[in-house]
């Protein structure tokens, strides 16, 4: 890398290299049984340079060789936007807990009897479901190195656990599934396992649902499957710069339910999200969006930063060694008050939803979502009664958000990268039918 | 940790491909496997990213690797990597991995070993076009839509990508083939009255830079359109009887049916095997669903797919029946059917698992404005979004939508999202027209492996009862 960035600098002003690489070993059982180990190593190394004031990129895999590099970063200068920010010359960072050395020890066969053990207490409770299993361990290390003096590095440990169910009854399929993850041990199966029974068993029966507007729950999977997309498109310093978000001009006003108060925080231990410094070496923070229903920061990285005329909040991403974006790590809701049961007992009749089909398929940017109710359940008269189908809701996150009934009092982890309690909201349009005609 | 190697020095350092393929057999020999394949890729690409005014990222990008997948006794070892001159070691690990697994029943089916180089045609390489040339093409549509009434600001994302990969197997098969990929979306959002809509194109194909040429016309027309939504009404959510056009109507053959034929979805699960028995009806008489990835230059078009595996045309519905799906050796193998050709693997960083290549629905008979006047109240829904499935219920989304009344299109709506369900919506497709057009936007993804280059298409279609979200 110091080569490389030695190089660089005999043509440029400024220059940075990037290298992430990364070992994973997925576990993978497929309807029922351990279909396949993998391993699977990556590296990959990015450089950016300004040079004759404007930016250049390039990446490559690490083989790959670095005049080749070095050209293709020269060629892409030629058509880049001016560089008006500095590389940060950040050479020590709080720490942020990322690694457990005990992930790595985990062996092969100990994460085939966790899926082993996980297929088998659901298959237990539930005769005939068909489960997908993944458990995956993962190790993969970060070093940013830049012109300024910037220097950043940092080892990142990760354990997850996935399932996917499928139940069959004649032509009417069940889809369960949730996802445990964390860069520290112990990710233990017990919990997913719970969470999974659950779904199974609110989905025994099934339950119709008239097609009018009806309150609706959303569980923290279903928070994140309906509501967070348009949301994390509103609050990037892209949208507002470009005067697409619709907070845009918003800060400081509450245009959100009082309650409700959102982060985003790559400082959280362990984390799967978490890391001591963004993808261009600016220190994490933890960052408020929303506090009490009021607008107080979008998040931005370097180049988004110098161009609204504000400083990159550290949220420079790569997705990889790709050219950095500004991006959420961890987004974090506030928990309130109410428990999910005095939730659904205040329900004369309405919706759970759990996971919702297709909703970052419309025009996020307006905050409009549409989707269908891939996994839901019917309340009645304060009682789960069953799970729908056929059916969609549909509705406006500002809206939506802009009036909550209550936040739930247990937030959890939704894919590593979304911290959420339940959501009780007033009203939301529901539709349904089987398309067979009324 | 940087080193001057990669596949294209080998073949310019004079190495042949008999080399290439004896030293690949070199690793192959002496490892306790049922069977081995090993995958080599080289790629470099280009990706051009506008917001606004700006041209905000220009990107190029070159990457070198292999994975190697190993069945023994029954399990699968798969192993991915940069570095290809271990390929050795790599080979032992998965057979470790896959000893490790041992002991489940999975199997291939037989295949013929196949010898071959296939060479991408050569027309207008986008990896040739300077990048100056590919910037003042996008610079000029980015500027169309600029420069229109009510636009607020624009999404380009540009990207060509020249591929080369090698399969090689333990059976003696050794294929080289290139595999080029160009994509363009390009977004433009509107704003006005407190509200942002915005309306895209999405184009694609086998790496030839024309097939984005010459688009000024439709770069105008989607920037009309996003203003045109700032003033449109909700659509009522409901069933109503729907038309929809050929972009629209790929995406929904691509989702409705299409996954449902993929066969690792079913191979495992006997209930699902019961519900997919070749010979059952999914739709009218007038109803044939074909997938084939034989047609000349369409974005998912190839010779031989991941598993060296020559590609085939498959019926997936004739005359409404089910009569086909689609395999790899190893769903093939489990169902006692022919392997199809599907294989298919997003990189080397993935083995292949069983995807879709040009799928569409064949053009019947019947004209739009046929179609059109038999409809007293419905709606005409065009273009897309997106779309998703979970096998039975399905889910796609139009870009523009207009209210039918009396035979007659009438005014735009705002873009709803449209759900069905397989066992019922294909049935409710009462009508099919008669002018096909196949759509190379978009990628599909499944099991993280995304984006996938597919492409689909169909004629007009018509479907009663249809479940469309709104207010």
């Amino acid at each position: 890398m110091e080569r490389l960035l030695v190089r660089a600098m005999e043509v440029a002003q400024q220059a940075e290299v990037f290298r992430v690489s990364s070992r994973q070993v997925p576990v993978r059982f497929e309807a029922n049984r351990l279909r396949e180990i993998q391993t699977r190593e990556s590296t990959s190394v990015a450089l950016r340079i300004f040079k004759d004031g404007r930016v250049g990129f390039a990446r490559a895999s690490s083989v790959a060789d670095e005049e080749r590099l070095l050209e293709m970063a020269v060629e892409t200068s030629q058509f880049g936007l001016p560089a008006e920010y500095q590389f940060p010359s950040l050479d020590s960072y709080p720490p942020v807990n990322t690694f457990d050395p005990a992930v790595g020890g985990v062996t092969m066969s100990e994460m085939v009897d966790m899926g082993s053990a996980l297929i088998a207490s659901i298959t237990g409770h539930t005769a005939g479901v068909l489960c997908d299993v993944s458990v995956t361990r993962g190790m993969a290390s970060v070093q940013i190195l830049n012109s300024q003096g910037g220097k950043a590095s940092y080892d990142k440990s990760f354990f997850g656990l996935g399932l996917e169910g499928t139940l069959v009854r004649g032509e009417d399929m069940l889809f369960v599934g949730d996802s445990a993850s964390s860069c520290c041990l112990p990710v233990g199966i017990d919990g997913l396992a719970d969470s999974i029974k659950r779904q199974l068993e609110w989905a025994r029966e099934s339950a119709a649902l008239p097609a009018k507007s009806l309150p609706v729950i959303f569980t923290p999977n279903g928070v994140a499957s309906a509501l967070l997309s348009p949301l994390m498109l509103a609050f990037s310093g892209k949208m507002v710069l470009e005067g697409t978000s619709p907070l845009k001009g918003k800060l400081g006003e509450r245009l959100f339910d009082a309650k409700l108060s959102l982060r985003d925080d790559a400082t959280i231990a362990c984390g799967p999200g978490s890391r001591p410094c963004d993808d261009e070496g600016v220190r994490s923070r933890r960052l408020p969006l929303i506090n009490e229903g009021e607008i107080l920061n979008f998040f931005y990285d370097l180049q988004t930063a110098a161009l609204a005329g504000t400083r990159s909040t550290g949220h420079g991403d790569r997705a990889g060694a790709g050219f950095p974006r500004p991006a959420s790590s961890s987004l974090v809701v506030e928990e309130g008050e109410v428990a999910f049961e005095d939730m659904v007992a205040d329900v004369k009749e309405g919706l759970v939803v759990e996971q919702l089909m297709g909703a970052e398929q419309g025009n996020l940017l307006s905050g409009d979502f549409s989707g269908n109710v891939l996994l839901g359940y019917k309340v009645e008269n304060g009682k789960i009664a069953g799970r729908v189908k056929d059916t969609m809701i549909s509705g406006n996150v500002y809206r939506v958000l802009g009036e909550l009934l209550g936040i739930g009092d247990k937030a959890r982890w939704v894919g590593g990268a979304v911290y959420t309690p339940h959501l009780y909201c007033p009203s939301i349009s529901v539709a349904s039918g089987r398309g067979k005609g009324k | 940790m940087l080193r001057e190697f990669n596949l294209l020095s080998f073949f310019a350092r004079g190495i042949t491909i008999g080399s290439m393929r004896n030293r690949i057999a070199d690793a192959l020999k002496g490892h306790d496997a049922e069977y081995i394949e090993v995958h080599f890729e080289e790629s470099q690409s280009t990706q051009l990213v506008y917001r606004g005014k700006r041209l905000e990222e220009v990107d190029k990008s070159r990457s070198l690797g292999g994975n190697v997948r190993v069945l023994v006794r029954g399990s699968w070892g798969f192993v991915s990597f940069n570095d290809i001159e271990g390929l050795r070691n790599n080979v032992s690990l998965a057979v470790e991995e896959a000893r490790m697994a041992g002991g489940e029943a999975f199997k291939i089916s037989p295949a013929e070993p196949v010898v071959d180089v296939v060479a991408a045609e050569k027309r207008s390489d986008s990896t040739c076009v300077p990048l100056a040339a590919k910037k003042q093409l996008l610079d000029e549509y980015n500027e169309i839509v600029l420069g229109s009434p009510r636009i607020q600001s624009s999404n380009i994302i540009y990207r060509d990508v020249g591929r080369k990969v090698i399969f090689a197997s333990s059976e003696g098969s050794y294929i080289e083939q290139d595999k080029p990929d160009l994509a363009l979306r390009l977004t433009a959002i509107a704003r006005g009255n407190g509200e942002i809509q915005q309306a895209g194109l999405s184009m694609g194909s086998r790496g030839e830079f024309s097939a984005i040429e010459g688009l000024q016309g439709e770069v105008k027309k989607v920037a009309k359109r996003a203003a045109a939504l700032l003033d449109a009404p909700e659509v009522a959510g409901g069933e109503y009887t729907v038309i929809l056009d050929p972009v629209l109507a790929g995406v929904f053959v691509h989702e409705a049916f299409g996954h449902l034929s993929e066969s690792d979805f079913v191979y495992q699960n006997e209930q699902l095997r019961k519900i997919m028995v070749l010979g059952r009806r999914f739709g009218g008489g007038f109803l044939n669903i074909v997938d084939d990835a034989t047609i000349p230059n369409l974005r998912g078009s190839y010779k031989y797919d991941d598993e060296g595996v020559p590609a085939t045309r498959n019926y997936l519905v004739r005359e409404g029946i089910l009569t086909g799906r689609l395999h790899s050796r190893e769903t093939a193998s489990r169902m006692g059917e022919k392997p199809t050709g599907n294989a298919r693997a997003l990189n080397y960083l993935f083995p292949p698992i069983v995807r879709m290549s040009n799928t569409f629905i064949e053009p019947g008979k019947l004209s739009f404005e046929d179609m059109l006047g038999e409809v007293k109240d419905g709606l005409y829904v065009r273009d897309w979004y997106g779309g998703t499935t979970s096998l039975e219920m399905f889910t796609f989304s139009a870009a523009e939508a207009y209210t039918i009344h009396d035979g007659k299109v009438m005014g735009l709506l705002r873009a709803p999202v449209l759900t069905g369900n397989v066992f019922v919506t294909l049935g409710n497709i009462d009508a099919v027209g008669n002018d096909l057009d196949m759509n190379q936007g978009g990628g599909c993804g499944k099991g993280g492996q995304s984006p996938l280059p597919v492409s689909n298409g169909s004629p007009h279609i018509r479907i009663r009862h249809c479940v469309v979200g709104g207010k």
